[in-house]
């Protein structure tokens, strides 16, 4: 029998049910990350010794009644951005390099409680600074649908290790579509819930403003599951939010019966792929079909969303990673004079070139004389642009766009030109900035069999009408497997 | 290229980053600040004179808590990730001459 089908919650219920124990689960896994690591390079690190340890003591959990939920024994593998006690964390970057958390992430914690077995790390664009995984000291993720192709990025390890069948289901961060983007380029479900909604406690920041932890899985039954387990009101997280609801999974329901659904004419202009745009289209037909009231509006301001994007991750970047000093922990430059010496050369032999080119840009847009002209000005054109959806929200229930404007690209074709790569954020970055939860739900493949992704973003707390919406859209749709998993 | 930046910018900006640029990179950090900036100057087509500055976008304020300790000792899982450490301390170069 292969385990390798099943979704996460399927695969929860057998084991449940004990037609599965928790180390076949786990051992199903680790068979697919030995037979296709090699070609993938989805994880950082992978801990089998530790995950069976892990899977017999979930098994005796599940037995005694500690670990009742509906993935309890699911292995799961988790962005690297992400603290776990006791493993090696690395945010894809050699300054992290021999960094041991002794304490784990909120969101970790959520999904241990739950049960979970953690498989390994998935590898990322270092620092989640990049759309592509190419940026990760310890090299690109190659896409399953075709290894000459990125994953996408920043979670193109997880997106990567899900889509190959390497585990069961993923965490993700998104902080400019670091979850969706790579989601639809490997033909798999990702979800970025409300700003707030999962604690960012543990997550290492990039922009903390806008960093959001959600699931990667194979369907949009698995992400409601998994973003009930991981979401959590947290004390030690400042911005963590208090939520009413927390039952996502109510929404899954194949009814979209009077639901209002706004199709921004500004995501579908210049720069969309004809095949991608035909794919969303037909995707949003289906719903109309299902009883969804479809209508074409203007959402305006969408291309200041990018600049305006740029100038407040990089400044909250360049503080963030001020912290990045080779004293208490990670890596220290070897030969130095004096601290200010040491710091100036761990840091530049710890950073990579796009890391260090967005604490450049974020140090000068914060300096003294720019601070008005452009971290001010991005902070008001952000105002305008959460103006423009409570607009929109006062008329549709769910706002439907593709996820990114083309398929994945080729390997090695996008770092030359960073404004280029940028905008393959367009249709993704608005969501972080105002706040909005977004789902990228795959919808069909291009002509060179690569996976399109649709996208349905919703207003502020809001997530049980994008699930309902996704959920419905999917009734009419054949999972499709990359080749990868055959 | 409108913002064109100079030597003496890149200087300044890599003390504020703490970075240690070689001078290829910052040939290519001119070039790619110079073309972020055109490229953010975007930004100067609204009008945002009656915007106020949006940090968050919920209504939050700060928030605070009891100062409670909830965790044991973890000073050796701490020190053990030190690049250096003398005892039970952080090792660094001499900071007062």
């Amino acid at each position: 029998m292969s385990l390798l089908n099943l979704t996460a919650v399927e695969l929860g219920k057998k084991i449940k049910a004990s037609e599965v124990s928790v180390t076949e689960a786990a051992m199903a896994a680790f068979e697919e990350i030995e037979k296709k690591e090699e070609k993938v390079n989805s994880f950082v690190t992978v801990e089998k010794e530790k995950a069976l340890k892990r899977a017999e003591e979930v098994q005796k959990g599940i037995a005694d009644g500690i670990y009742t939920g509906p993935l309890a024994g699911v292995p799961v593998a988790v962005k690297d951005n992400m603290c776990t006690e006791g493993t090696l964390t690395t945010c894809s970057s050699k300054i992290l390099s021999n960094f041991v958390p002794t304490y784990s992430s909120e969101a970790v914690l959520n999904l241990l409680d739950a049960g979970a077995v953690i498989v390994g790390k998935t590898n990322m664009d270092e620092f989640a600074m990049g759309s592509t995984t190419e940026t990760s000291y310890y090299g690109a993720t190659k896409n399953p649908w075709n290894t000459e192709h990125v994953p996408g990025g920043s979670s193109g390890g997880s997106c990567a290790a899900v889509a190959a069948e390497e585990c069961f289901y993923a965490l993700g961060s998104d902080t400019g579509g670091s979850i969706r983007q790579p989601s639809s380029f490997c033909g798999v479900t990702g979800l970025k819930p409300t700003y707030g909604t999962v604690s960012r406690y543990g997550l290492i920041a990039y922009g903390s403003s806008l960093d959001q932890i959600g699931p990667v899985a194979k369907d949009v039954t698995d992400c409601a599951t998994i973003l009930e387990i991981i979401a959590s009101y947290d004390k030690k997280d400042s911005t963590s939010v208090k939520r009413e609801d927390y039952d996502f999974t109510s929404a899954l329901t194949d009814d979209v019966k009077g639901l209002k659904i706004g199709i921004p004419r500004d995501y579908f202009g210049e720069g969309l792929d004809a095949e991608v745009k035909e794919k969303v289209l037909a995707a949003a037909k289906v719903l109309e079909d299902k009883g969804a009231a479809v209508e074409e509006f203007d959402l305006s301001l969408v291309e200041y969303a990018i600049p305006a994007y740029y100038v407040i991750a990089c400044a909250e970047a360049s503080s963030n990673l001020a912290r990045f000093d080779g004293v208490k922990y990670g890596y220290r430059t070897e030969d130095y004079q004096g601290l200010h010496n040491m710091y100036k050369k761990s840091r530049s032999e710890g950073f990579g070139a796009e890391v260090k080119r967005r604490i450049m840009l974020g140090s000068f847009v914060l300096s003294s004389g720019y601070y008005d002209a452009y971290y001010l000005k991005a902070l008001r054109t952000k105002a305008l642009i959460k103006q423009a959806f409570d607009k929109a929200f006062e008329k549709y229930d769910v706002i439907l766009g593709p996820a990114a404007p083309t398929t994945a690209p080729k390997l090695g074709e996008s770092l030359d030109d960073p404004i280029q790569m940028y905008l393959g954020d367009i249709y993704t970055i608005s969501a972080n900035l105002a706040g909005l939860p977004g789902i990228s739900v795959p919808c069909g493949l291009d002509k060179n069999g690569l996976p399109v992704g649709l996208q349905l973003i919703g207003n502020c707390f809001e997530e049980k009408k994008i699930i309902r919406a996704a959920y419905a859209y999917e009734q009419t749709r054949e999972f499709t497997h990359s080749p990868l998993t055959e | 290229m409108a913002n064109v930046i100079s030597d003496e910018t890149i200087e300044y900006v890599g003390i504020l980053a703490k970075l240690e640029l070689s001078e290829a990179e910052k040939e290519r950090a001119k070039k790619d600040m110079g073309e972020m900036l055109d490229y953010i100057d975007k930004l100067n087509e609204l009008d945002t004179s009656e915007v106020e500055p949006m940090s968050h976008v919920f209504p939050v304020n700060n928030v605070f808590r009891e100062d409670e300790v909830t965790n044991g000792d973890g000073r050796e899982k701490t020190l053990a990730n030190a690049p250096a450490r003398k005892e039970d301390t952080f090792e660094v170069p001499k900071t007062i001459v």
